[in-house]
C-alpha cells in the first residue's frame, strides 16, 4: 500500500512540478504549487514526519502561497511575453537535464545498494512532542536564533514595501 | 511489488532540485522564479526527513523546520524586493529590469 502511495504522490509531486515551470500565467504555477505541497506533505507522512506534514501544509500551502497570489494580485502580472530562445539552450538544456537526473539518481541508488525499505508507522517518534522537547533544549540557541532571523525578514519587508515618504 | 527505499525519496529530490533549477535559469518572469526557488528548498527538505527516517532520529525533521522557516523569511523580503522594484520600473520580466544598465 505504502509502495503505492509514495509512487502516486511522487508522480503528483514531479508533474505539477514540471507544471509551475512550464506554465506561462502566474497564476497556473502558483496552483501547481499548492500541488506540489500537498504531495509533498504526504510523502512526509509515509516516512513518518508527522509535524513536518502538517507545517507544509499550513505554512506552505497556506501562507507562503497567500502571499505569492498577493503579489500576482497587486502586480498584475500577465502572461510572459514570448522571447527569441537560443537554439544552445534548447538542443543541449533538455538533454542535459535528463542525463544529469539519471546520473545522479543511478548514484543515489547504487550509493545505498541495501538500504532498509521504508514502512509507514515504522519511525513513531517524531511527532510534536519529541520535536518541541528537543527544540527547546538541545537546539534552542539556533531556534532562538531564528527568530531572530524571522523578526529581521519582517522589519526588512515593510521597510522594502512601504511607499516613500516625502 | 519493489520495496520503496530512502533512495527513491532521494531520487524524488534530485528531480525536484533539478527542475526548480531549470525553472530559475530559465524564467524570465520573477514570480515564477521565486516559485522555483521554493520548489529547490523543498527538495532539501525531502533529503532531511528521508534521513531522519533512515537514522530513526528526529534531528533532520528538526533541520527542516528551520529551512521552512528561512523559506518563508526568503519568500517574503523577494517578493518585498519585487514590489519596491515595481514601484520603479511597473515589469516583472528580469530581462527588462535595466536601470543599473547603461
Amino acid at each position: 500500500m505504502d509502495v503505492f502511495l509514495f509512487f502516486l504522490f511522487a508522480a503528483i509531486a514531479v508533474i505539477c512540478a514540471v507544471n509551475v515551470v512550464v506554465q506561462t500565467h502566474p497564476i497556473s504555477s502558483a496552483l501547481s504549487l499548492v500541488g506540489v505541497m500537498g504531495a509533498l506533505a504526504v510523502l512526509y507522512l509515509l516516512l513518518g514526519g508527522e509535524f513536518i506534514a502538517m507545517a507544509q501544509v499550513i505554512v506552505y500551502a497556506g501562507a507562503i502561497m497567500v502571499l505569492f497570489i498577493f503579489v500576482i494580485m497587486l502586480l498584475n502580472a500577465g502572461e510572459e511575453s514570448k522571447q527569441s530562445k537560443s537554439l544552445v539552450a534548447q538542443f543541449l538544456g533538455i538533454p542535459g537535464f535528463f542525463a544529469l537526473l539519471v546520473v545522479l539518481a543511478f548514484g543515489i541508488l547504487r550509493l545505498f545498494p541495501n538500504a532498509p525499505r521504508v514502512r509507514f508507522g515504522e519511525f513513531t517518534s517524531a511527532g510534536a512532542e519529541e520535536l518541541g522537547r528537543s527544540l527547546f533544549t538541545q537546539y534552542l540557541l539556533p531556534f532562538e536564533v531564528v527568530t531572530v532571523l524571522i523578526l529581521i525578514a519582517i522589519v526588512g519587508a515593510i521597510v522594502l514595501a512601504r511607499k516613500e515618504m516625502d | 511489488m519493489h520495496p520503496v527505499t530512502p533512495s527513491h525519496y532521494l531520487a524524488l529530490s534530485v528531480a525536484l532540485l533539478l527542475i526548480g533549477t531549470a525553472g530559475v535559469l530559465v524564467r524570465r518572469n520573477l514570480v515564477i522564479v521565486l516559485m522555483s526557488l521554493e520548489l529547490i528548498l523543498n527538495a532539501v527538505n525531502i533529503n532531511l526527513v528521508t534521513f531522519s527516517q533512515y537514522y530513526q532520529h528526529t534531528h533532520g525533521q528538526i533541520f527542516a523546520i528551520f529551512v521552512i522557516t528561512v523559506a518563508v523569511a526568503e519568500a517574503a523580503l523577494g517578493l518585498g524586493i519585487l514590489i519596491a522594484l515595481f514601484r520603479n520600473k511597473p515589469t516583472v520580466q528580469a530581462d527588462e529590469i535595466d536601470l543599473l544598465k547603461w
